[in-house]
C-alpha cells in the first residue's frame, strides 16, 4: 500500500508529488519527459543566473529540510563570480523521526530533484553536486544513478548541458548510517570522507567554509524540486499558493494514532491541525480521543490537546490584539507553529492518542536521540544518555521525587550550549513534555 | 617586528574596554585581561574544535544602526547588545566593538551543567589515578562543581588499560573526548593515528587498527590530556605529582636545548616535562629526550675520586693534588685536553683557562653529528657546540690529538665528560699513556685506566648555561644533589686551576659566568640571572 492516498484529498495540491505512487509512472527519463520534465531546466539555461535566484526569492521558498531557512537567500550568500570552485550538496539524509517525504521522491521521480539541482547549479556557478543519500536507501542511491547517467547522455547535465556552456557533474554519495549526517555540516564532513562531527559555526558556515571548504549549498531534497516548479508556474503564482513567508506546496508526513497515515502535501498554510487529523487523515482510530502532536519532525515541541494559545493577531478594529487560539484550530505552516511556540521542522507529523503514556513516549525519543548523539560536545553526549537512563527508569517503576526537576535541569543544560542544533533536537522533547503534561510525569516519579 | 601590521581592535572584558591584536582568540583576550576561562578542550598550540562547552562566556555586539554604523553610547564607546545564547570564548575571534562577559549568573550556570555532565560517566578514581594533583577536571570541580551526584543509574563502562603505544596507557573511562591528543598527534606530530569510536556518550577514543601510538612525540599527548586518561608507562604509579618538586632547566639531549621541568623528589628526578617557549620547542619535546634521565641514578655513577695505587676513597685534594702534580712542568706538546659540548658554557670556559695554564694546544670537543627529525631533535647530538665554538673551544683537532696518542708523541691525557674510546683512542694508547685524568659523572671505558679519577655531576644536579644550535643562550638549573662525593664540574676545574696556576678568586657559578662575559664580547653585559628562564637569543 503507497503511503499516498490514490486519490488527492480536496484541500491538497500535489506537485511535489504529482507522479509519486501514480499507475504507470517509473524513474526512468522517458517517463520524466513524456511528464513535461525538463522543461524548467530548458527555461532556466535561457535566463540570467540572478533572475533565477530573484525568482526563487519572490517564490517565498523556505527550505524543507527543517530549518525553513529562506532558499533565495542562502543561494544569494553564493558570489557568482568569486573565482572558487562552488558546490551544491543535496541533503538526502532524511533520518528525522516522523519524516518519509524525501524517499518517495529519490524512489519515484529522481529526475524531479536532477531538474531542480541543474537549475540552482546554473543559477549558482556550481559545477559539481553532491546528492548525499542516507546509507538506509541503498536502493534509491542505485535509482539516482541511474537517473544521473541518463540525463547525462540525453545532455540534461554534463558537459556544455543544453548547449548552454555550462558544465556540471553530478555524484551520489552514501551515507554511513547515522542521523546526525543530517546535520548539513556533518554531512559535510562526512562527504569529505570524515567523522561526521558537525563543525563549529561560526567560523564553518557552508556559504564560506563549506565542503572542502569552499561556498557551499546544501539543500534538502524536496526543497530542489521545488526549485523546477516555481520556473514551470512562474514565481508570483507560485508564491500565491503559499502564506506571505511561505509559498509554494508543502508536504506533510504523518504518522501516529490517525486512521490514515501517509503523505500529503498541501498549499502552506491550507490546513489547521484540525483539518489534517479529522478530515484528511480520516480521523483517530475508533473510541479513542487525541492527546497530543508532534507537528514538525521528533525534535519540534509537543502540543497537547485543548490547549489554548495566546497569540497576536490583528482585531475587527485592524489594531494588534491577543487572541486566543485553540490547539486544533492552529494553521500548519512555519509561523503560526513558531508562533505557539513549536516548529514546522520537516513536517513530520505525529499524533498520540490517549492510549499513550507521555513518559513511555519521551522516553521513546530520548532514547533515540541518546543512540544517535554524535558525542563530540560535552553537553548533549553525556545529556542525551542521562535522560535516556531516567526515562527508562521512571518507565520501569523506579521513579524518584526529584527526577522531574533533574530532568529540566539537564535539557535547560543542553539546548543553547552546543555546537549543533542537535542540542536542541534532543532537549525539547524533554522540555516541552515537562511543561505540557507534568502530572504524567510526576506519578512516573512517586511510584 | 617587521612586515604586515597588526591591526588592533577594542573589546569591552567585564565592562573594561581593552585593545587586543584581531584575530586573537577570544578565550586569550580575556585570560590577557586577566579574567581565567576555564576550558578543556582549547589549547593555545592547536586548533579549536569548541567540543567541551566549558569556556561558553556572553557575547555583546555593537547595536548597528540601519546603515550599518554602530550606536555610540554616553561614553562615546559602542552599545552592546548582549546574545541571550552563550558563546565559545575559545573558537570566537576578537572583532571590533564586541564585549564579553565572564562571569555572570549565565556563565556559572553553563560552567556548572558542563561540570556535572562531565562527571556523571567519570570513575572518580583520583586516589588511583596518576593525573590527581594536576587534573583539570578535579580542579574545575572544585571550582565550579556541585559537589554531589545526581546520577542515579550505572556509568558507561568503556576500556581501561589499553596498550595503546610503546610508552602509553589509555583509560577510556577517564577520557572526557577533548579531542586534543587527536589534534596534537594530527598538527604537531603529523602521525595521525588517534581517533574516536562509537557514538554519544560510549565514544571512545583508540588507535586506528594495526597502529600505535609509537611517535617519538607521543608522551606530549600525556601533556596536554587534562584527564588521567592518558598515562605515561615510565611515570605511572610512581608518585603523586604533588610531592614533586619542579626545576626549570633545558634539555641536553642534543642541540635544540629544548626547555623543560624536572620533577624530583627526595633527590630523585621522577620525570621531565616539556616547559613552553617559543622561541625552543612551543610546548613539546621528544619521547627519546624526556626519557634519557634515568642514567642519572644508574650504577654507573661515578661517585668518589680515585687515585690509581691509592685505596679508595681517596680524599679530593688528594686526587686534585695527584692530577696537579702530574700535570705541572709537563711539556705542552705532550699533553692533551679533551673536552666535551655537553658541559656548560662556564665549565668550558674553565677549560680554557685549564689549557692555558698547561699551555697546551691539543684541545678539543667531541662533535656528534647525528640525523634530526627536522622538528625537535638536531642534527647536533651536543647541547653546547654553540658554546664550545665561541670560546674557542671546537678546534676540529680530535683526529689529530688522536692520533697523536696512538702514536706516542702524547702521554698526558685529560679527558673531562667524554669517554676517549669515542674519540677514535684505542685502549692499548689509553693504557700506555703516562697519566690519564679522567672527570665525568658515568664510569665509562677510559675510566678504568685513569691515572686520576674525579667524579662530578650530571645536568640535573647543577647550574649554568648552554647555547643552542640557533644560538639561544639558555639556563641550567639544579634539581637534585650529586652522589657521593662527586662534585660540580666547575669547582673542580677552578680547584685544579688553582693549583696549577694560583688562586683564581672564583666563588661561585655567577662570578664564572662574568668572567666570561666579560671575556666573550658576545655575552658582553650578561649575567647568568639575566638570561632568564626562556634564555636569550644572542
Ligand atoms: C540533527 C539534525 C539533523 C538533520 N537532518 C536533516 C535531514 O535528514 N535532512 C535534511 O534535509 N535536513 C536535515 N537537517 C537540516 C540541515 O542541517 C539543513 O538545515 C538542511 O539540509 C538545509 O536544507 P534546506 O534549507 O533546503 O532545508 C538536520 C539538522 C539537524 C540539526
Ligand atoms: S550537539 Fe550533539 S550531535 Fe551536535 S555536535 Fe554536539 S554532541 Fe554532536
Ligand atoms: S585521552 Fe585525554 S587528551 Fe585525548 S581526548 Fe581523552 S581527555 Fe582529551
Ligand atoms: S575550551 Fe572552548 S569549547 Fe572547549
Amino acid at each position: 500500500m503507497s503511503a499516498l492516498h490514490p486519490t488527492p484529498h480536496p484541500k491538497e495540491r500535489r506537485i511535489i508529488f504529482e507522479n509519486i505512487s501514480k499507475p504507470g509512472y517509473a524513474a526512468d527519463i522517458d517517463t520524466y519527459i513524456a511528464n513535461g520534465g525538463y522543461e524548467s531546466l530548458k527555461k532556466a539555461v535561457t535566463m540570467k543566473p540572478s533572475e533565477i535566484i530573484d525568482a526563487v526569492k519572490a517564490a517565498n521558498l523556505r527550505g524543507r529540510g527543517g530549518a525553513g531557512f529562506p532558499c533565495g537567500t542562502k543561494w544569494s550568500f553564493i558570489k557568482y563570480d568569486d573565482g572558487k570552485p562552488h558546490y551544491i550538496v543535496v541533503n538526502g539524509d532524511e533520518s528525522e523521526p516522523g519524516t518519509f517525504k524525501d524517499r518517495y521522491i529519490l524512489h519515484q521521480d529522481p529526475h524531479q530533484l536532477i531538474e531542480g539541482l541543474a537549475i540552482s547549479a546554473f543559477a549558482t556557478n556550481t559545477r559539481l553536486a553532491y546528492i548525499y543519500i542516507r546509507c538506509e536507501f541503498p536502493h534509491a542511491a542505485k535509482i539516482v544513478w541511474k537517473a544521473i547517467q541518463e540525463a547525462k547522455a540525453r545532455g540534461f547535465i554534463g558537459k556544455n548541458l543544453l548547449g548552454s556552456g555550462f558544465d556540471l557533474d553530478i555524484y551520489v554519495h552514501q551515507g554511513a548510517g547515522a542521523y546526525i549526517c543530517g546535520e548539513e555540516t556533518a554531512l559535510l564532513e562526512s562527504l569529505e570522507g570524515k567523522r561526521a562531527y558537525p563543525r563549529i559555526k561560526p567560523p564553518y558556515f557552508p556559504a564560506v567554509l563549506g565542503l572542502y571548504m569552499k561556498p557551499t549549498i546544501v539543500n534538502n531534497v524536496e526543497t530542489l524540486c521545488h526549485v523546477k516548479h516555481i520556473l514551470r508556474i512562474g514565481a508570483a503564482e507560485y508564491a500565491r499558493m503559499g502564506t506571505p513567508g511561505d509559498g509554494g506546496t508543502r508536504t506533510m508526513c504523518v504518522s501516529g494514532d490517525v486512521m490514515r497515515p501517509g503523505i500529503y502535501e498541501f498549499p502552506c498554510g491550507a490546513v489547521t491541525i484540525r483539518e489534517l487529523i479529522f478530515d484528511v487523515c480520516g480521523g483517530l482510530k475508533p473510541g479513542r480521543t487525541l492527546k497530543a502532536v508532534i507537528p514538525g519532525g521528533s525534535s519540534a515541541k509537543i502540543m497537547r490537546a485543548g490547549e489554548v494559545y495566546k497569540i497576536k493577531g490583528k482585531g475587527p478594529d485592524g489594531t494588534m490584539v491577543d487572541k486566543d487560539l485553540p490547539m486544533l484550530d492552529v494553521v500548519m505552516d512555519a509561523s503560526t507553529l513558531q508562533s505557539v511556540g513549536t516548529m514546522m521542522g520537516s513536517a513530520g507529523v505525529m499524533v498520540l492518542d490517549d492510549s499513550r503514556d507521555m513518559v513511555w513516549a519521551l522516553n521513546n525519543l530520548n532514547q533515540f536521540y541518546a543512540h544517535e548523539s554524535c558525542g563530540q560536545c560535552t553537553p548533549c553526549r553525556e545529556g542525551s544518555l542521562w535522560m535516556s537512563k531516567m526515562t527508562t527508569r521512571m518507565l520501569d517503576g523506579g521513579g524518584r521525587d526529584k527526577d522531574p526537576k533533574t530532568l529540566q535541569d539537564i535539557a535547560n543544560n543542553i539546548a543553547g550550549r552546543t555546537i549543533c542544533a542537535f542540542g536542541e533536537a534532543c532537549s525539547w522533547p524533554t522540555q516541552s513534555f515537562l511543561a505540557k503534561f507534568p502530572e504524567e510525569f510526576e506519578k512516573a516519579a512517586r511510584s | 617586528m617587521s612586515g604586515t601590521a597588526v591591526t588592533m581592535v577594542n573589546v569591552q572584558v567585564d565592562g573594561e574596554w581593552k585593545q587586543f591584536p584581531k584575530g586573537m582568540r577570544l578565550i586569550e583576550a580575556c585570560m590577557q585581561s586577566g579574567k581565567f576561562i576555564p576550558h578543556y578542550c582549547y589549547h593555545p598550540k592547536l586548533s579549536s574544535p569548541g567540543n567541551c562547552r566549558m569556556c561558553l562566556v556572553e557575547l555583546g555586539m555593537p547595536k548597528m544602526t540601519p546603515d550599518r554604523k554602530s550606536v555610540l553610547g554616553e561614553d562615546g564607546r559602542p552599545e552592546l547588545s548582549w546574545s541571550p545564547r552563550p558563546v565559545i570564548s575559545c573558537a570566537t575571534e576578537v572583532s571590533e566593538g564586541m564585549g564579553v562577559r565572564t562571569s555572570s549568573p549565565l556563565v556559572e550556570e553553563c560552567r556548572n551543567g558542563v561540570m556535572e555532565f562531565l562527571l556523571i560517566n567519570h570513575p572518580l578514581d583520583c586516589p588511583i589515578c596518576d593525573k590527581a594533583g594536576e587534573c583539570r577536571l578535579q580542579e574545575f570541580s572544585v571550582e565550579f562543581g556541585k559537589g554531589e551526584s545526581r546520577l542515579l543509574e550505572e556509568k558507561v563502562k568503556k576500556p581501561k588499560r589499553v596498550d595503546i603505544g610503546e610508552r602509553i596507557v589509555l583509560d577510556d573511562e577517564r577520557c572526557i573526548m577533548c579531542s586534543r591528543c587527536i589534534r596534537f598527534m594530527q598538527e604537531i606530530a603529523k602521525d595521525d593515528v588517534l581517533g574516536f569510536l562509537n557514538r554519544g556518550s560510549h565514544t571512545t577514543l583508540a588507535v586506528y587498527p594495526g597502529k600505535r601510538l609509537d611517535s617519538n612525540y607521543s608522551l606530549n599527548t600525556v601533556d596536554i590530556c587534562p584527564v588521567g586518561a592518558l598515562t605515561s608507562k615510565d611515570f605511572r604509579f610512581k608518585m603523586r605529582v604533588w610531592f614533586l618538586k619542579e626545576t626549570k632547566s633545558i634539555d641536553v639531549t642534543c642541540g635544540t636545548g629544548s626547555n623543560i621541568v624536572i620533577s624530583s623528589r627526595e633527590n630523585i628526578v621522577r620525570r621531565i616535562t616539556p616547559r613552553e617557549n617559543d622561541a625552543v620547542n612551543s610546548c613539546w619535546m621528544p619521547d627519546s629526550h624526556r626519557l634519557n634521565f634515568h642514567y642519572l641514578h644508574s650504577d654507573d655513577r661515578l661517585k668518589e675520586p680515585a687515585v690509581r695505587g691509592l685505596e679508595s676513597p681517596v680524599a679530593w685534594k688528594t686526587a686534585l693534588a695527584t692530577a696537579a702534580e702530574k700535570l705541572r712542568g709537563s711539556r705542552p706538546e705532550e699533553t692533551a685536553v679533551i673536552a666535551s659540548a655537553r658541559m656548560t658554557l662556564e665549565e668550558l670556559f674553565l677549560v680554557r683557562r685549564l689549557a692555558a695554564a698547561l699551555g697546551v694546544r691539543n684541545v678539543d670537543i667531541l662533535p656528534r653529528p647525528q640525523k634530526g627529525d627536522g622538528f625537535l631533535v638536531s642534527d647536533d647530538g651536543n647541547p653546547n657546540t654553540s658554546g664550545a665554538k665561541l670560546l674557542g673551544l671546537a678546534t676540529g683537532r680530535l683526529p689529530e690529538i688522536a692520533q697523536a696518542i696512538e702514536a706516542g708523541r702524547v702521554t698526558k691525557l685529560v679527558v673531562l665528560g667524554e669517554d676517549a674510546a669515542d674519540c677514535g683512542i684505542s685502549e692499548t694508547a689509553l693504557k700506555s699513556l703516562d697519566l690519564l685524568v679522567a672527570m665525568g659523572f658515568l664510569a665509562n671505558k677510559t675510566t678504568p685506566h685513569a691515572t686520576v679519577v674525579l667524579p662530578s655531576s650530571a645536568w640535573a644536579e647543577k647550574r649554568g648555561s648552554m647555547i643552542n644550535v640557533k644560538g639561544r643562550l639558555q639556563r641550567l638549573n639544579q634539581a637534585i644533589q650529586p652522589p657521593g662525593q662527586a662534585r660540580d664540574d666547575w669547582e673542580i676545574l677552578r680547584d685544579l686551576i688553582a693549583l696549577l696556576a694560583g688562586t683564581n678568586g672564583l666563588h661561585s657559578i655567577e662570578e664564572v659566568f662574568r668572567q666570561v662575559a666579560a671575556e666573550t664580547p658576545a655575552l658582553q653585559g650578561l649575567t647568568l640571572s639575566r638570561i632568564g628562564d626562556l634564555g636569550i637569543q644572542l
